[in-house]
């Protein structure tokens, strides 16, 4: 089957619109009658795992309603799922039989429903962010939906793609459809290039330093400018990750060559290849169009960035000092000296130098293939640090696969570094890797919350490369020293 | 099972103390952290509610005066991170049933309105002045009314908020709102015969090259 050609993406003289226009308007169902009332918005793809589904299947059959969709569906187990090398899905029965009654509660309502599941073992398992766009599930122009927050990820295709609650979840699998309000846009652009050492992970660090962790809020971002372009797909994925980081609903990069030459051959690519490219070409912000708002950054300023505090807003570069109270609007030293006081930093403090404990690569931010060589490039021929515990744990089956095909895996365990399956792992602590009561780590995730590695923990984010250094020098280390 | 026994949140109007919980930027891992996710039903999460915060013998939950108080008032942009439904769940289990913010995440703000917990936004110069209400007084008690919008101080002073026209809507006929896109139905298979998908899920997939 092939989406007809759509009027609105092809009629030139319709006046310019924002790549969000036009993927809202193409999936609206109903516009608003009157205003206050929501649209309803088509959902293409809806993007399940087991720990915000239990609730929305329950109240699916509670109502006596089927599933209308099943074939826009996919499911995978990530967040609570065991990662230590062997530990099958009977292992974690016993580690933990609050977190396989939720693996066997999503086995049971996806079979009941005729919706594809990636279990622990199936070679297509991993994180729900990672797998989709690997197998090509994620393409642009699509509405895509999960219950969770990062779903901002996909939006690296082009594709309108956002978090929602369980309710939700319920509505689309009810429906195919959710009630929206129609968001705001904000244009992130971002010209020149990036300077060695500093990835896409520093440039998205950058930018929420910058609008705040609220400052997106109501908005979709679309990331545009030369440094955005130059990105290989996985580094677009690493931004538009983190849009939710800066409080959006939704973060988006127009589709183009590199965006293409990613999807072509996937498992779920479209088959009429040629026709899906001719349509997702018209997928871009026509010259003239208008955004709400507009910042513009220059890449080429950019260095490595670390988080001294407890949200991903409190960031700084890696050779900086942690910023003193007079920087900040009174208003907010509250919570500034609650952030000093969790992580045990002081204001003016360098924290380059500072001991770690935990060095953790993974996430659906950080755990693709080119950041896990990234990782290994800083670690070739030399050792984590003594006292330092190092996991990498890739995003997915594939991911890992393909990793130890080059031979990444040898140079993790030559290092020190423990190789982990798939999954979630200590990005939130639910699946027993954890940070114990105040350690200090530094890792490739997206957020440095109270708590969020294991309670008392303590979290700096960095890219692949820096956390790599991190580990080998046994401190927080900027990367550009050891490339 | 019809529509009619689906039971729709409801909010009308409550009098109440008020809790001060004026950290900015509260996200939802403080809220309810990720330990007490592993669950697969909605009911029982008041126990993880805050549940790291309240370890702290001093917390402002555990204060006497404010037991069975619904109202909470926090900070800035309360609700971010995850978008955990659990938040608002864990938040209606412990008794609340508004949140007072200066701004509220958007996927926190949809999730809580949705359940029936009111979010109710408010001027900075209005929370400083219901702290300074708590602190001279931590029995004062304020009313909220969704009908007309307003907020009523124990002066009798009234205050009108914005909220999303639909939700209040919603919570004060008891609309449910999954009932309300079912019977979009016709409109949802027309847009469906004019959209088909790219690619079914469930069809065997072409060998990756
Ligand atoms: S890796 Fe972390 S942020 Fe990403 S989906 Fe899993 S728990 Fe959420």
């Amino acid at each position: 089957m092939m989406p007809e050609p759509d009027p609105m993406l092809d009629d030139a003289a319709a006046a310019p619109s924002t790549l969000f226009d036009k993927i809202w308007r193409r999936h609206l169902v109903t516009e608003p009658a009157e205003a206050g009332i929501p649209s309803t918005l088509y959902v293409d793809l809806h993007l399940l795992h087991e720990v915000t589904s239990p609730q929305a299947f329950a109240e699916l059959e509670r109502r006596g309603l089927e599933v209308r969709c099943p074939g826009r569906a996919v499911a995978t187990m990530d967040h609570s799922t065991p990662t230590l090398p062997g530990v099958g899905r009977s292992g974690l029965r016993v580690i933990d039989p609050r977190g396989a009654d939720q693996l066997d509660r999503l086995e049971t309502n996806c079979t009941r429903h005729g919706i594809p599941l990636f279990a622990l073992g199936d070679e297509r398992q991993g994180i729900v962010h990672v797998i989709g766009p690997e197998l090509g599930l994620t393409q642009p122009g699509m509405t895509i939906v999960c219950g969770d927050s990062h779903t901002s990820t996909h939006g690296a295709f082009g594709a309108l793609a956002f978090g929602i609650g369980s309710s939700e979840v319920t509505h689309v699998l009810a429906t195919q459809c959710l009630l929206q309000q129609r968001p705001r846009t904000l244009e992130v652009h971002v010209e020149g290039s990036l300077q060695k050492g500093a990835t896409a992970k520093d440039l998205i660090l950058s930018i929420i330093g910058q609008t705040g962790i609220d400052g997106g809020a109501g908005h979709v971002i679309e990331y545009t400018g030369q440094a955005i372009r130059d990105l290989d797909m996985e580094g677009r994925m690493t931004v538009c990750n983190m849009s939710i980081e800066a409080g959006a609903r939704a973060g988006l990069i127009a589709p183009d060559e590199t965006t293409f030459a990613y999807l072509d051959g996937r498992s779920y690519a479209p088959q009429a290849w040629e026709e899906a490219i001719d349509s997702w070409r018209a997928l871009h912000t026509d010259p003239g169009a208008v955004f709400d708002r507009r910042i513009v950054l220059d890449a080429s300023a950019i260095e490595p960035m670390i988080t001294w505090g407890t949200n991903p807003g409190m960031s700084m570069p890696v050779s900086g000092t942690v910023p003193l109270a007079s920087s900040f609007d009174p208003k907010s030293l509250p919570t500034v000296e609650k952030a000093w006081d969790y992580m045990a930093v002081q204001p003016g403090e360098a924290l380059l130098g500072r001991a770690v404990d935990v060095v953790f690569v993974g996430s659906c931010t950080n755990s693709r293939l080119s950041d896990l060589e990234a990782a290994a490039r800083l670690l070739q021929g030399r050792q984590v640090a003594a006292g330092v515990e190092m996991l990498v744990v890739p995003g997915s089956q594939a991911v890992r696969r393909q990793a130890e095909e080059r031979g990444l895996h040898e140079v993790f365990l030559a290092a020190g570094a423990q190789w982990r399956e798939a999954g979630c792992s200590m990005c939130l602590a639910m699946n027993g890797d954890r940070l114990a009561p105040g350690q200090l780590a530094v890792s490739t995730t997206n957020r440095n919350f109270e708590g969020r590695q294991g309670a008392g923990g303590r979290t700096i984010l960095a890219s692949p490369l820096t956390a790599a250094a991190s580990a080998v020098a046994g401190h927080v280390a900027d990367p550009r020293e050891m490339l | 099972m019809s529509e009619k026994t689906v039971m729709a949140p409801r909010f009308q109007s409550l009098r109440s103390r008020v809790v001060p919980l004026l950290i900015d930027d509260v996200d939802t891992d403080q809220i309810i952290p990720a330990d007490y996710l592993k669950v697969i039903g909605r009911e029982g999460l008041a126990d993880g509610l805050f549940a790291e915060w309240r370890r702290d013998p001093e917390c402002v939950l555990h204060r006497e005066v404010f037991r069975g108080a619904r109202v909470l008032l926090a900070g800035e942009n309360f609700g971010c991170g995850s978008s955990r439904e659990h938040a608002p769940w864990a938040l209606l289990d412990y008794g609340f049933r508004a949140v007072l913010s200066p701004s509220f995440a958007d996927i926190f703000r949809i999730n809580a309105l949705r359940n029936g917990l009111l979010t109710v936004a408010i001027e900075r110069p209005l929370q400083r002045q219901l702290v300074e209400l708590v602190e001279q007084d931590p029995e004062s008690e304020i009313a909220i009314d969704l009908e007309t919008s307003t907020l009523t101080l124990p002066d009798g002073v009234k205050i009108r908020f914005d909220i999303d026209p639909f939700a209040r809507r919603c919570l004060l006929e008891g609309i449910d709102q999954l009932g309300y896109l079912l019977r979009q139905d016709s409109q949802i298979a027309e847009y469906e015969s004019h959209h088909p998908p790219w690619t079914d899920t469930r069809q065997p997939e072409v060998e990756a090259s």
